[in-house]
């Protein structure tokens, strides 16, 4: 292609080949050390053989603990097994895929049985990849297929079948490839427009995190920086009293017991406590500021102090600071 | 004077008291050194109602000798910066070797993702592997298959580029319902960086791949897992790059160490870490990260495979999720968008949950395939309010509701959610994570 370039550009056109004393010639032993890929045509395939009986023992020794006896277990991956029938197996599609209550298991998903393959091959067993024979991973594959009713007890997958195998896939007409999402020239599926006024007549809110969930994620507080133009949420976090005096610096001029720069917050629940206008006027002193009552040091203003984490503090302190 | 006092600071005595000192009065002068003690302790117990004591007290660092160069030969973020750390989302996966770290989007300025806080996924563990005894093959449908060393690649001409990476899962946890509670885990999947490499065009042309029938070329891990993806030769060749640099200093090992191959707009997955192997091939591999995992089920009950293309997105990062809004008054909103297809043309953000929209600012640089920051003013009357932000690419492609999503795809497909997040702002300055109808 570089002949017809430009002749100026010729000297940036860069033939194979071009970068000398760069990279060697990878013998035939090292790309049959590495290449062992196989693709859906089975292309990379090596010859060899194993039974469902064989599977089963490489499956109890070296599958089982993470993935179930039945290859069933959900505990520490998804599912391989289940969910599958005879008469997807005639179909080539997974029905159970349409109900949402049903959890897909590999077997409901896989298309290909080189991927099969392939995937235990090269990643199986977890903590020892690659080290399964040939004939223990046909094994292995031919097993996982009888537990999930594909081949028959006495079935010996090999390279030979494999084809014929892959013709009863439960799955293997499941996928599509006509989506906008691989080849950077197609369509996309949705096509928003960008409104700008009065778009919608009603904004309703459909899905809030649920209660249950709420605490699922930690303490939001301690995931946030607690300085800069937003805080971390005190609700999110269930800060209390103490947390947010603490955390708002309250405890630099107060202690809870003891006078500092400023009275201690057992005094201040001594003089106010009962009254029923003290949570308004405390709330307005640390918000706004006040002065006089304790002696000549002002209290400061504080606007960086929500109200309803200033309500929090004095609630803390007019009734069970300690 | 005789000079057996300490000297005292001149402004302590006016000039006629310098002149009774100066005429032998150590009475007085002994007087005065009290007096003025006495008056500093006053000052200080008067101070806090001057002003802020952060100004009028002088603080350690500025009263003390700090800390020598090369204290910490490599640096750390201050101690003030301890709450933003990568995290996992209880509850997602099982296996620590094969799970997922969600970035601190919340606490990010501008586009780069800082290299200890890059989101981490990984199928069957990390390595920090030694890069004299990393090779790197090229086989398949080339004239000549190749072994590379890093040497070798280092030599080759590199190019310095920045693009987002972002898993195809990220937002996955919300296609059915709010599920998580900071942008963090909604968006956290997501990351985005300087990356030097080499094109691999240059790779692939080196070993005189086959232009004819090279249809597509599959990036293979060197991990445990063995990581293999599927390009489309079209991508491989217009701006795929075999990678060790991230942001200045090679890969972390999390991230790939020392070679990983970088798909610009294309999941995070594709991006294969500890990068072994690329092989030449006209048929895609269907390999299990493209047939059993990283395919989108649809309402038809058929699987979408080879999804790839990361579409337009965007998300505001402050104010969001599990934040508070301190009080009325101005802040100035922000966050990031993107795109797999190109540059983000254009983001506006809504304050009402969708009924209007304003433009926000782009800041630059505006680059193909990479974040892009942005910004609005905004005050806030104390009110509740929902916030929304829509990103539009060079394409045209706008940002979509998650109800026009839905519409086509469901709830269940997992990957791909590029839809509008909405925080709603509630009376008291509240954020949290809420989806609209």
């Amino acid at each position: 292609m570089c002949k017809w370039l430009s002749a100026f550009l010729l000297a940036a056109c860069i033939p194979a080949f071009a970068y000398e004393g760069i990279g060697r010639p990878a013998t035939p032993d090292e790309v049959a050390a590495w290449d062992i890929d196989v693709r859906p045509d089975f292309k990379g395939l090596p010859a060899g053989s194993g039974s469902v009986k064989q599977g089963q023992k490489v499956w109890d020794d070296k599958c089982a603990s993470c993935h179930g006896t039945f290859g069933e277990s959900n505990e520490v991956f998804t599912p391989i097994v289940g969910g599958t029938t005879a008469e997807d197996i005639r179909t080539g599609r997974v029905k159970a895929l349409l109900n949402p209550e049903i959890q897909r298991t590999t077997l409901m998903k896989v298309s290909t049985l080189s991927t099969l393959w392939d995937y235990v091959r090269r990643a199986m067993p977890w903590n020892a990849p690659k080290t399964l024979t040939v004939d223990e991973v046909y094994a292995v594959v031919a097993y996982m297929l009888n537990l999930g009713d594909i081949l028959p007890d006495d079935f010996v997958l090999s390279n030979a079948n494999m084809a014929q195998v892959q013709a009863r896939l439960p799955n293997r007409n499941g996928m599509t490839r006509d989506h906008g999402l691989w080849d950077p020239k197609a369509k996309p599926d949705v096509a928003a427009v960008a409104c700008m006024h009065d778009c919608v007549s009603e904004v309703r809110i459909a899905s809030e995190l649920p209660e249950h969930a709420r605490g699922s994620h930690g303490n939001l507080a301690e995931q946030q920086r607690h300085w800069g133009a937003t805080k971390a949420s005190m609700a999110a976090s269930r800060a209390d009293g103490p947390t947010i005096a603490r955390r708002s610096a309250c405890m630099g001029c107060h202690a809870i017991e003891g006078r500092s720069v400023g009275p201690a917050f057992q005094e201040v629940a001594q003089r106010y406590r009962g009254r029923a206008e003290a949570p308004a006027l405390l709330v307005d002193k640390v918000r706004h500021g006040g002065s006089g009552v304790w002696g000549t040091v002002p209290m400061p203003a504080n606007p960086g102090l929500s109200e309803e984490d200033t309500r929090t503090v004095i609630a803390w302190i007019l009734g069970e600071a300690k | 004077m005789n000079g057996k006092l300490a000297r005292a600071p001149e402004n302590f005595l006016d000039p006629h008291q310098i002149a009774q000192v100066q005429a032998g009065r150590r009475g007085f002068l002994q007087a005065a050194f009290l007096s003025a003690a006495a008056g500093l302790a006053a000052s200080t117990s008067a101070r806090a109602a001057q002003g802020d004591p952060a100004i009028l007290e002088l603080p350690a660092h500025s009263k003390g000798l700090g800390q020598p160069v090369a204290a910490r030969p490599y640096g750390m973020p201050s101690q003030y910066e301890s709450n933003l750390q990568r995290r996992e989302s209880p509850g997602l996966t099982r296996v620590g070797g094969a799970s997922v770290s969600f970035a601190p989007l919340q606490g990010f300025f501008g586009i780069i993702t800082p290299n200890g806080l890059h989101f981490e996924r990984h199928h069957q563990g990390w390595w920090d592997i030694d890069p004299a005894q990393h090779r790197l093959m090229v086989n398949g449908l080339v004239k000549q298959a190749k072994v590379y060393t890093m040497e070798d690649l280092m030599r080759l001409p590199a190019v310095s580029r920045m693009h987002f990476i972002e898993c195809g899962a990220n937002t996955g946890m919300e296609w059915g319902n709010v599920a998580v509670p900071t942008v963090q885990y909604t968006h956290g999947m997501l990351s985005c960086c300087e990356f030097t490499g080499v094109p691999l065009s240059t790779l692939l042309d080196d070993c005189g791949f086959d232009r004819k029938n090279g249809k597509y070329v599959l990036a293979e891990g060197a991990d445990g897992s063995g990581m293999t993806r599927t390009i489309a030769m079209e991508r491989a060749l217009d701006d795929a790059i075999v990678a060790w640099g991230m942001n200045g200093e090679m890969l972390r090992p999390e991230n790939g160490y020392p070679l990983r191959l970088v798909v610009p707009g294309v999941q995070g997955v594709s991006w294969v870490k500890w990068l072994r192997r690329i092989e030449v091939g006209d048929q895609p591999w269907a390999t299990k990260d493209e047939t059993i995992h990283y395919v989108d089920l649809m309402p038809d009950g058929r699987h979408r495979q080879y999804t790839s293309i990361q579409e337009c997105k965007s998300v505001i990062t402050s104010p969001s999720g599990g934040q508070r809004l301190l009080d009325r008054g101005f802040y100035n909103v922000s966050g990031i968008a993107w795109s797999g297809r190109g540059r983000v043309k254009r983001v506006d953000v809504s304050f009402d949950g969708g009924r209007n929209w304003k433009t926000a600012r782009l800041e630059s640089p505006v680059l193909t395939k990479c974040l892009t920051r942005f910004n609005i003013d905004w005050v806030w009357d104390g009110g509740p309010a929902i916030l929304q932000s829509r990103a539009i690419d060079e394409t045209g492609y706008v940002q979509p509701q998650m109800r026009q999503l839905r519409e086509v795809r469901g709830r269940r497909s997992v990957y791909h959610n590029n839809a509008i997040q909405s925080w709603k702002v509630a009376a008291g300055g509240e954020v949290s994570n809420v989806q609209v109808a």
